[in-house]
């Protein structure tokens, strides 16, 4: 069920084949102080030159363990923190550039759901109040904001006139999180960031939102940026999937490239962290040893080394280059097993001869 | 010791009502029971009474606001009527626990070492030299590297997967017959996670102690676990080996929960969902609490509780199953 009226005017500006979203050299370093007379200052190297771009109508998965910056970048990508360098472009126009798309427009465009269900949600507004509370704020007369809101707590499955004038703290999880999504559907966005969205939940209930989550996508024409530490979920959800290490992107790729034919060490440790369904074939081996190196001073070179079984002397030397893997161009990773010309013993015979300019350390 | 033939945990008809504020049948006549050196998986969803089980057979629960039924024998003790210095003997003693958030477990202004000592030397009479070589020695054996460096930093100091070793290392320093474990790795990283499981199963080895492992995730339940029970709304409603589980679920919330893990075969379908949201533990309906999600719910389903029901060391509590159990005997007949 589509809302009746298009109240805010979106339209397709760019075309097909223009990336939705497109993230270039996205950078963010938080200053941490320390020492004698917190003189010394360090910093948290969050999220360091990220660069991504979403099609049109599909879902990007990120994938990383924690403190690997997935979440700073839906952050940053939201505007909830100013990045320190790096540009946005959203739909062929700049964001927040001269002659661009202006900030108050692109956050419209963009929505967001969060992990925790209960802290997003204001404890002093009914439901129904909440999910027309945002469109208000952007225009729309009150009485209209309201029939759409019911509209879509509805779609949702929260019939309104049972959960319309609930607060939050009389809904279940699953209920909340369903409420989050209503809320951010009220603006007609067309680009969704889920940060963890269904990490909270029951597994019986992870899967209902899931599934209103894919409805929902083919019934509004969404973009997903879905990020989860959940290998099997991003892997049901996503058309692409980019994985993180320590603030960098260090592989991405169609979700079956990645799932079935992963080039990175780390995320083919990662997948292979996954507990196994069968008790006939336990795991026996922990995949990666340790926990993930500290951000403050990420190690020289490829930041994964220092837990990678195949690291050498160029893996200290050199940051290896995000490159297309063979004959796809379409899957990038950031390894030098990778690149023919990098001087590992283990790389692959001559990769395609792509833009692989290594960055001396 | 208790003899071999006798079950170390053996857990009879257990009720557990909140009277507090919020009143909540929180378990509903349950009963187990776990020979000695085995791992029992208890599995379900939040609010089905997992970890109330856990935390009442540690005594956890305020005395004045919860009412207990039922008799916990450990080890050959009646643990609802410790008393005093028994109590506190058993806990830590011959069962102790591990949480969720090992950052909130620990007291935050003493270093990791100190708090293992003062647990050796609270059961033991040892000199502190004695308990300072065995707290080293258990962060040893928890895999905790640099143990000498890690025996004398702050809980804060540590990451999310090493606390979870120092926990472990602090809950078994006194050598317990049974460890009971309350969702250890669902807050770390699925990286950390595996490493987690793999040293729990590794401990459980080498000690024979039995381990109660609470868990939602079935994933993490298969990796660790002899034996799973899945508890819904405060009551268990299938147990089996691992394998019995996974394979061959009888209970429809069992086989809803198998089919609605997201997996490589479901990709771009509609997932299985299981309707609906858990119970209400303030106000379970008369009959199956599980009835108003059950596709194959009846006017039976909704009035009377299905008893649970014992065969081939399996065990059922469903009118209408995905599989039938060929009932011997009754085991518990839950009123």
């Amino acid at each position: 069920m589509k809302t009746e009226d298009n109240t805010f005017a979106t339209q397709d500006k760019g075309g097909p084949a223009q990336p939705l979203l497109m993230v270039k050299d996205l950078k963010k370093y938080f200053p941490v102080r320390g020492g004698i007379l917190n003189r010394e200052k360090k910093f948290v190297h969050a999220v360091d030159g990220v660069s991504f771009s979403v099609a049109k109508g599909k879902t990007l998965g990120i994938v990383g363990e924690s403190g690997c910056g997935k979440s700073s970048t839906a952050r940053l990508v939201a505007r909830l923190m100013d990045p320190d360098s790096g540009s946005m472009i959203f739909d062929g126009e700049g964001v927040a550039e001269f002659g661009g798309i202006e900030f108050k427009e692109f956050r419209r465009n963009l929505q967001m759901v969060f992990q925790d269900s209960f802290a997003s949600l204001n404890p002093r507004l009914t439901i129904a109040d909440t999910v027309a509370y945002g469109p208000e704020v952007h225009g729309v007369p009150k009485r209209e904001a309201m029939a759409r809101a019911h509209a879509l707590l509805k779609r949702v499955g929260l019939e309104p006139s049972m959960f319309g004038s609930r607060y939050p703290h009389e809904l279940s999880g699953g209920q909340r999180q369903r409420v989050n999504i209503a809320r951010a559907l009220a603006f007609e966005p067309r680009l969704v960031i889920l940060d963890e969205a269904v990490a909270a939940l029951d597994k019986s209930v992870q899967a209902q939102v899931l599934n209103l989550l894919q409805e929902l996508k083919a019934e509004h024409d969404l973009t997903y940026l879905f990020i989860s530490h959940d290998l099997h979920v991003v892997h049901y959800i996503s058309d692409e999937v980019m994985v993180m290490y320590l603030g960098q992107v260090v592989e991405k790729g169609p979700v079956d490239d990645i799932y079935g034919n992963a080039r990175h060490p780390y995320t083919r440790a990662l997948l292979s962290a996954v507990p196994s369904m069968d008790p006939d074939n336990r795991t026996q081996h922990s995949p990666l040893a340790g926990d993930p190196p500290n951000p403050i001073n990420p190690p020289s070179g490829c930041r994964f080394r220092e837990r990678c079984p195949h690291a050498e002397a160029v893996c200290s030397s050199l940051v290896p280059a995000l490159m297309a893997v063979k004959t796809n161009q379409e899957h990038t990773v950031a390894c030098h097993m990778n690149n023919a010309a990098s001087g590992h013993s283990q790389a692959v015979g001559a990769g395609m001869a792509s833009a692989a300019e290594e960055v001396a350390a | 010791m208790s003899n071999t033939d006798k079950p170390l945990v053996k857990v009879t008809d257990l009720n557990v009502e909140f009277h507090g504020n919020r009143k909540a049948h929180a378990l509903d006549h349950i009963s187990f029971e776990l020979p000695e050196g085995q791992v029992l998986g208890l599995l379900g969803e939040s609010g089905s009474g997992k970890s109330v089980t856990l935390r009442t057979l540690l005594r956890l629960h305020p005395q004045r606001t919860t009412r207990i039924g039922g008799k916990i024998e450990i080890d050959g003790k009646d643990v609802l009527s410790l008393k005093g210095r028994d109590l506190e003997a058993y806990r830590g003693g011959t069962v102790s626990m591990i949480f969720q958030e090992p950052g909130l477990a620990f007291d935050p202004v003493y270093t990791i070492g100190q708090q293992i000592m003062e647990t050796i030397r609270a059961h033991e009479n040892v000199d502190k030299a004695t308990a300072a070589k065995r707290a080293l020695e258990m962060l040893d054996k928890v895999q905790i590297p640099q143990a000498k460096r890690r025996f004398d930093a702050y809980p804060h100091e540590l990451s999310g997967g090493m606390r979870q070793r120092a926990m472990i290392a602090l809950a078994l320093s006194c050598k317990p017959k049974l460890l009971l474990a309350d969702e250890p790795t669902t807050a770390l990283d699925a990286s950390v996670q595996i490493q987690i499981l793999l040293l729990l199963r590794e401990l459980q080895k080498e000690t024979g102690m039995s381990v109660i492992f609470v868990t939602h995730d079935i994933g993490a339940a298969v990796e660790v676990a002899d034996r799973i029970a899945v508890m819904y709304g405060g009551r268990i409603v299938e147990e089996n080996t691992v394998k019995g589980i996974v394979t061959a679920p009888r209970h429809p919330y069992t086989a809803g929960l198998l089919g609605s893990t997201v997996s490589t075969e479901n990709r771009g379908q509609p997932l299985p969902a299981v309707r609906g949201a858990p119970p209400d533990l303030s106000a379970l309906p008369p009959g199956c609490s599980f009835a108003p999600r059950c596709d194959n719910a009846s006017d039976k389903c909704r009035s009377e509780k299905p008893a649970l029901l014992a065969a081939d060391g399996e065990r059922l509590a469903c009118w209408h199953p995905v599989r039938e159990l060929m009932p011997i005997q009754r085991d518990s007949v839950c009123a």
